[in-house]
């Protein structure tokens, strides 16, 4: 590929393959695209081998050239997964279990019957196929960062390229300069998705620009928030789209080398990304003289190697220079001396994955969508008690409610919502009365959250919020580097004392304690991981003080999960004697005489719940 | 970190040629050791402290500075793992659903604690980070496996399949 217009003749030549998933005009020959859904979540759920198995059913019944099977990046939806879509008219299949299979290729692909019991209801009307687009866990959405993901086979950069791949690099390489591309993002008010919110070409325009020597753009795709997904799932889907940010972030600071470093525990986001590398290498859309613009760039992955602290700019960068992760001071700010002491722009996934689409359609255009000072969409990984886990994009400014009730689907088993977490272990817990709150950066951190990476964690009435706090402290604790000494002692101290209230043995002056430890570790830390820190602490004391007061005057765990605080007894004019739960009990504590109602030794008790579990008769209750 | 291991070293010279030539290959790139300690440890299945000295002479940095960066990192081991090593997801979404009762279960049914093995080499146990896959939560892995919306009661069936000799 030498030049722009090369590509745009290879996209034109290639855009009529992808028409039937797109419904747009155009035939490659084919009757039918099968799509897998081949991310993380569905591959969990045994998409691998449903892909065998379509091989050897398309073989059998002698349909292999009418039918294009194609393995994408992830749709979202990963509740229902493993999923598989038929086009040309979008038959949504859930749960799709091996056994299943041949009836789809028997009777849709050969007789074109839709097997109506295998498709996801909600797009059943009777009779009718409804759109995906129509149903509600997709319609509020709107797909910039995930638009690609569910609709090409990230293995293949023919299909990236028939949705525009490079063409925003070939764009500001031939008609832009630097300075252009960087005033483009600015007026876009792209602001950072990996947490902080700093704007994106703020950050690019800090780069000293009459500095000669080696410059370098990192891309962050070390997503270490448990819950948080999105950056796995963009790279899962669409790895072009990141390589073609970064190389435009390279054109625009005057930057060469790229380095993305990833979590190990990323296995095939790691695979694609390097095939995708080699591929767009091959292509002479990454490397040398782009697209005869004597332009250079090359990315090489680097793998992390399991540290949370490493999503922080300035310990990811001591990492990928091959030491212990910890951060560094700022200033200097990366911007001047980063990765190997040089100038450094550094961004995370989902940033990037706005880029090219902001270059190609103008910032306006990204400004059109979004709130006043957050701009554009953003990825949130729906999680916990929610019935459609899985990926979302949204407009920023979509209420909490509109994403958990409509997207979301609501609570399952008919339970409340109590709260939302967001932003992981640098977050905190919106409570249900603010769930109108309109999610923006701004917006949340005046509640006392932050946007985080976009992980949101529903919970309802039975997770304690003391709990929950101590579960992320323990996560702090453990992954808190030690080189500072607010964060690294007082994180322990904070673990210290919720471990004393969830054992029922917390005073209120712990509290106070408790709440003026947490605003010196805040105030007293170095990087962002201490800094933030104490924040599901603070939220929840914010938000359900009178659990933790429960937990220490009352000695109660009102939701009933810290263990010290609960116990199991047996309702006399409920129970039926039917010794099932005594029966089930693995340390003998219940007993009792047939038909006649049980009891449960306290003593004994070791609060594993299966008696509740077990009894038919809700005779069992907790307290 | 985890506790000094017990098993003695048995590399192999076939296991320390290969460990030379990862050495070679990396030698002039910036920032090597954290890229050689990952291929080291597919090689040998952990970080022992002779495969260490190896990769500190190699790369001609000091055995301090390998141990360093081996103990800070959670994805390097100084352990030998088990045949299986069952990892039990702790990330949020998991456990809000329960994946803490889960590991209990495991811890109770293996007697050992999260980073050790059983006696006989078979399984591992872990609690992992986030594996990414919060729509099957809680979610389980046993090497290459995965396993995903579980309840406790599915613990025993999971540890069977991995019993056969």
């Amino acid at each position: 590929m030498k030049t722009l217009n090369e590509l745009k003749a290879l996209r034109d030549k290639i855009r009529p393959t992808l028409a039937m998933r797109l419904k747009e005009e155009g035939n490659a020959g084919y009757k039918y695209d099968v799509l897998v859904c081949g991310g993380t979540g569905c591959t969990s759920s045994g998409s691998e081998t449903l892909l065998k198995e379509f091989d050897a059913q398309l073989e059998k019944y002698g349909v292999k050239n009418d039918v294009n099977m194609v393995k994408t990046g992830c749709f979202g939806l990963c509740a229902l997964g493993p999923i598989v879509i038929v086009y040309p008219e979008g038959t949504f299949y859930s749960r799709v279990q091996v056994e299943d299979v041949e009836k789809i290729v028997a009777s849709h692909l050969v007789k074109g019957e839709v097997v109506k019991e295998l498709v996801y209801p909600e797009t059943l009307d009777g009779d009718v196929l409804k759109s995906l687009n129509e149903t509600n866990f997709y319609k509020k959405q709107h797909r910039i960062a995930l638009h690609n993901g569910g609709v090409i086979s990230p293995e293949h950069i023919e299909e990236a390229i028939g949705m525009d791949a490079y063409q925003a690099l070939g764009k500001a390489l031939t008609e832009m300069t630097p300075d252009d591309v960087i005033n483009e993002i600015k007026a876009s008010g792209l602001r950072g998705r990996g947490g902080g919110g700093f704007p994106t070409g703020v950050k690019w325009s800090l780069v000293p620009r009459n500095i000669e020597g080696q410059k370098y753009v990192c891309c962050n795709a070390d997503e270490g928030d448990p819950g948080a997904f999105m950056d796995r799932s963009i790279l899962e889907s669409d790895p072009h789209t990141v390589l073609e940010a970064m190389a435009i972030a390279g054109y625009a600071i005057g930057a060469d080398q790229g380095y993305i470093y990833i979590r190990a525990e990323y296995p095939i986001a790691v695979k694609r990304l390097q095939i995708a590398i080699d591929q767009a290498n091959e292509y002479g859309l990454l490397g040398k003289d782009i697209f005869g613009t004597g332009f250079n760039f090359n990315v090489e992955v680097r793998l992390g190697a399991g540290a949370f602290v490493c999503g922080e700019e300035t310990a990811l960068m001591t990492s990928i220079e091959g030491h212990r992760g910890e951060p560094r001071p700022r200033p200097p700010f990366p911007a001047v001396k980063g990765l190997f002491g040089r100038p450094t722009v550094l961004n995370n996934v989902e940033t990037y994955a706005n880029v090219p689409k902001i270059i190609l359609n103008g910032a306006e255009w990204f400004q059109s969508m979004g709130t006043e000072k957050s701009k554009g969409t953003k990825v949130f990984a729906l999680g916990g008690k929610i019935n459609n886990t899985g990926l979302v994009e949204v407009p920023m400014g979509t209420t909490l409610r509109e994403i958990i009730e409509e997207i979301g689907g609501g609570i399952p088993n008919g339970k409340k919502f109590k709260a939302a977490q967001t932003g992981g272990p640098s977050g905190g817990c919106i409570p249900a009365e603010l769930i109108d709150t309109p999610i923006d950066y701004d917006s949340l951190m005046a509640i006392g959250s932050m946007m985080g990476s976009g992980g949101l964690i529903v919970m309802d009435e039975d997770n304690c919020m003391v709990d929950i706090a101590k579960f992320f402290l323990e996560f702090t604790v453990d992954e808190s580097c030690g080189k500072c000494t607010p964060c690294r002692v007082g994180t322990k101290r904070l673990l210290e004392i919720l471990t004393k209230i969830t054992k029922g043995q917390g005073t209120l002056e712990d509290i106070d304690k408790l709440e003026a430890l947490c605003y010196q570790i805040k105030s007293a830390s170095l990087c962002g991981l201490g800094q933030t820190a104490p924040n599901p602490v603070l939220s929840t004391l914010k938000y359900f003080r009178d659990e933790y007061i429960a937990h220490v005057v009352d000695k109660k765990c009102p939701a009933g999960v810290c263990k010290a605080l609960t116990n199991y007894s047996i309702v006399a004019e409920k129970c039926k004697g039917c010794s099932a739960c005594s029966r089930k009990c693995p340390v003998g504590a219940i007993s009792g005489e047939i038909k006649k109602p049980f009891v449960i030794d306290t003593n004994k008790c070791v609060k594993c719940g299966v008696c509740m579990e077990t009894c038919k008769f809700d005779a069992i209750v907790k307290g | 970190m985890s506790k000094k291991s017990t098993i003695p070293f048995n590399g192999t010279p076939e296991q320390e040629a290969k460990l030379r030539e990862i050495i070679a290959a990396h030698k002039d790139m910036q920032g090597a050791l954290i890229p050689v300690l990952h291929e080291a440890q597919a090689v040998y299945g952990y970080l022992p402290i002779e495969v260490q000295s190896i990769i500190a002479e190699g790369l001609g940095v000091s055995l301090a500075e390998v141990y360093g960066v081996v103990t800070f990192y959670a994805q390097f081991s100084l352990n030998p793992k088990g045949k299986y090593e069952i990892g039990v997801c702790l990330g949020t979404a998991c456990y809000v659903k329960g994946s803490g009762d889960i590991l209990d279960k495991f811890k109770q049914i293996l007697g050992i604690d999260v980073g050790e093995c059983t006696p006989d080499g078979r399984f591992s146990l872990t609690a992992t980070r986030c594996v990414g896959a919060c729509g099957l939560a809680p979610v389980v892995t046993v090497n290459e496996d995965v396993y995903g919306r579980l309840t406790v009661d599915d613990v025993q069936g999971i540890l069977d399949k991995y019993m056969e000799v």
